[in-house]
């Protein structure tokens, strides 16, 4: 009789605990399938049809987005940024990484305070330094440029000259400095995650590459990078999900709108299309599946990665 | 040899000394005298700036001085041979340099000034840009919009984490499951997250408004984004929507580090659920419950692009918060100096907070 009292108020419990937990998973999915399914829709039934599923699957709006829309482009240059920038802070971040954890030299505790303590500093109180000195950079570049093109121009055809200057001016400057800026903010974390990691790592293996005669550059390639496998996909995963979502650095660098990235492209075209409820859609879809996707696939590492992130940022 | 060794008190060994002496005084100073040290720095330097920006030299010395330090420590890796070692440092190192002195100088200087962003002088204005933002009711109406969304989200956003963390914490199928499903908030991007509630919330199309009127709520029927008594509170929730997956996932993890044994002594005790939670589970809960609210502190006062994507401040300036005020003073007024002296005030205010953490989680650690 206990017993079965005892089972019964269990069973009442978890079945309001399972309403709960359901109740609360719904609403973390359902915007997202929303969006997707107003993203299906016509500018005429979207505002109407307030069903999930539409009746009539509309794909050529994501066709629509991507070459009119202009997502197409916003898609390439944020695939482009979160690669390079990723690669760039996993090659930088591992190199000064081994350097603190096995290393010796003058500097190398005040430099590993140094990146500590710029965890500590918010971007919101950098954002006009850091506006300024882009723009500062860039009009030296100009200058210098501009000063050197004489001089190019008695080797050089003029045609080249002229468009080099263009093409630093309009592409490289601009991409050049959102990736620096980018792999600065994410730098601090992955040292210190990374140098944790190296830490804690058995040294007989580095010693016993040394013996056989490996540089240090051999040693931090075949043997170090090798072993941190675990760690640097956690922070492959958490910098690249933060470059893919990044929109303030971009709004203050790039101004052009071949140079954007998804994130400030969305912003974009809402302000410019702001009833075109189903191309944004389609266009959010377009920058969320990807996440989405690779959430779904990966999903120990980046729960690791970003409870982590957190917990030390 | 021996005394080769003893005249080997060169100029560079006796500064090389001094410096490890002052690195170790440093390194063992308790927190109170560093942050002294450091207050004291910041005072000097001011005053020095004070006395002194006019002049050009002034910043060529400091220019020089910061480049002169970096140039010794290089050289001093050379003479000790361990450039190879710094060698793997330097492009981090370079970024830094670039990423953080300039701008820091930067700060100094930009906030005492008025600048326009294009014109190539700027006019000094003392502490005129601080005194400003004393009197900006607008600034300091945002810093309360950031306060009361912290305020919705250590409490109902918390609650909400701390529920659904016991809840899977009890032995339940599917826990991985939900975990999964909770955690995709907090991956999408903040742009994305408001455009869609954006529309959901919309006045004249949105599903808000709609499933209301199939609710037989007329009543409650409004243009939530663009009403002054919802808006903040409509985008508050949206954040906690955000958020929560992450106060879900680290309080989940703390429960899951508390060992079962001493709930089955509680039992035996006689004590009951409610019990055997406020005596066990929420004592050895408390170091994370501490992590939890300073994060979200901190992640909240800096919240933004929801807003920007969500409202872009409006109604009126009714969720306006710093940071969207540093971007409006800067992108908005070109007013270059003052949204500079904003940035500097958040970020020491946020600085402020984030020193409370270390000492917080310090004592609870001792304790």
């Amino acid at each position: 009789m206990n017993i079965n009292k005892y089972t019964f108020t269990n069973s009442v419990v978890s079945f309001f605990v399972y309403l709960f937990l359901g109740a609360v998973a719904i609403t973390c999915v359902f915007p997202l399938l929303w969006m997707l399914g107003s993203s299906l829709k016509t500018q005429s039934t979207v505002f109407s049809d307030m069903s999930l599923i539409p009746r009539a699957m509309h794909w050529e709006n994501f066709y629509l987005a991507w070459t009119k829309g202009g997502f197409g482009v916003y898609f390439l240059n944020s695939l482009f940024y979160t690669t390079i920038v990723v690669f760039g802070i996993v090659i930088v971040s591992s190199w000064a990484a081994y350097a603190f954890s096995r290393m010796n030299f003058p500097g190398k505790n005040l430099f590993f305070f140094m990146f500590l303590g710029a965890m500590m500093i918010p971007l919101p109180g950098s954002f006009v330094p850091l506006y300024v000195l882009v723009n500062t950079v860039r009009e030296a570049l100009l200058t210098f440029l501009n000063a050197a093109s004489p001089f190019l121009l008695k080797f050089l055809p003029e045609q080249f000259v002229v468009g080099s200057i263009d093409f630093i001016e309009n592409q490289f400057y601009p991409r050049t400095a959102y990736v620096l800026c980018m792999i600065n903010v994410g730098l601090s974390l992955s040292i210190y995650m990374l140098k944790t990691f190296f830490d804690k790592m058995p040294k007989e293996l580095e010693d016993a590459a040394r013996i056989d005669g490996c540089t240090r550059m051999g040693i931090w390639r075949h043997v170090a990078i090798p072993l941190a496998k675990p760690a640097i996909a956690v922070i492959v995963i958490y910098n690249a999900l933060s470059v893919w979502n990044e929109y303030i650095l971009a709004n203050l660098i790039l101004s052009s709108k071949d140079l954007m990235p998804l994130q400030r492209g969305l912003m974009v075209f809402q302000g410019e299309h702001i009833t075109q409820y189903p191309l944004l859609m389609a266009g959010m879809t377009i920058t969320v599946l990807p996440i989405v996707v690779i959430y779904l696939a990966m999903q120990k590492f980046i729960i690791k990665g970003i409870t982590a992130g957190a917990v030390v940022g | 040899m021996r005394r080769v060794a003893c005249n080997d008190k060169t100029m560079s060994n006796i500064i090389g000394e001094n410096i490890k002496r002052l690195y170790n005084f440093l390194h063992n100073a308790s927190s109170k005298t560093k942050i002294l040290m450091g207050v004291g720095l910041a005072v000097v330097l001011e005053t020095a700036f004070l006395q002194f920006h006019a002049f050009t030299i002034f910043w060529v010395i400091i220019y020089t001085f910061v480049t002169l330090s970096l140039l010794f420590i290089v050289l001093a890796n050379i003479a000790k041979k361990t450039f190879s070692s710094f060698a793997f440092v330097l492009p981090a190192l370079i970024i830094f340099s670039i990423f953080y002195i300039y701008p820091f100088f930067k700060v100094l200087q930009l906030s005492h000034n008025s600048w326009d962003g294009i014109s190539p002088t700027m006019s000094f204005v003392g502490f005129a840009n601080f005194k400003e933002i004393l009197q900006d009711k607008i600034w300091w109406g945002a810093m309360g919009n950031a306060g009361y969304i912290t305020l919705i989200a250590l409490t109902f956003q918390n609650i909400l984490a701390l529920a659904l963390a016991l809840a899977c914490d009890r032995q339940i199928k599917g826990r991985n499951f939900f975990r999964v499903i909770f955690f995709i908030p907090p991956v999408l991007s903040e742009v994305v997250v408001g455009l869609i509630w954006r529309w959901i919330y919309d006045g004249d199309y949105g599903l808000l408004n709609h499933a209301l009127v199939a609710m037989g709520l007329k009543d409650l029927i409004r243009n939530w984004l663009s009403d002054p008594q919802t808006a903040l509170t409509c985008v508050a929730v949206i954040h906690c929507w955000k958020g929560f997956g992450w106060g879900f996932m680290i309080l989940l993890a703390g429960l899951q580090t508390i060992p079962r044994e001493l709930y089955e002594a509680a039992r035996v005790d006689g004590a009951n659920g409610w019990q055997s939670f406020r005596n066990v589970t929420i004592p050895l809960m408390i170091p994370v419950f501490v992590l939890v609210a300073i994060l979200t502190i901190l992640g909240t006062m800096q919240v933004f692009v929801l807003i920007l994507s969500m409202t872009g401040g409006g109604p009126g300036y009714h969720t306006e918060v710093p940071v969207t005020r540093i971007l409006a003073s800067m992108q908005g007024s070109s007013m270059f100096g003052y949204a500079c002296a904003q940035g500097l005030t958040f970020g020491v205010i946020l600085m402020m907070v984030s020193f409370a953490q270390i000492g917080i989680s310090r004592k609870l650690k001792q304790a």
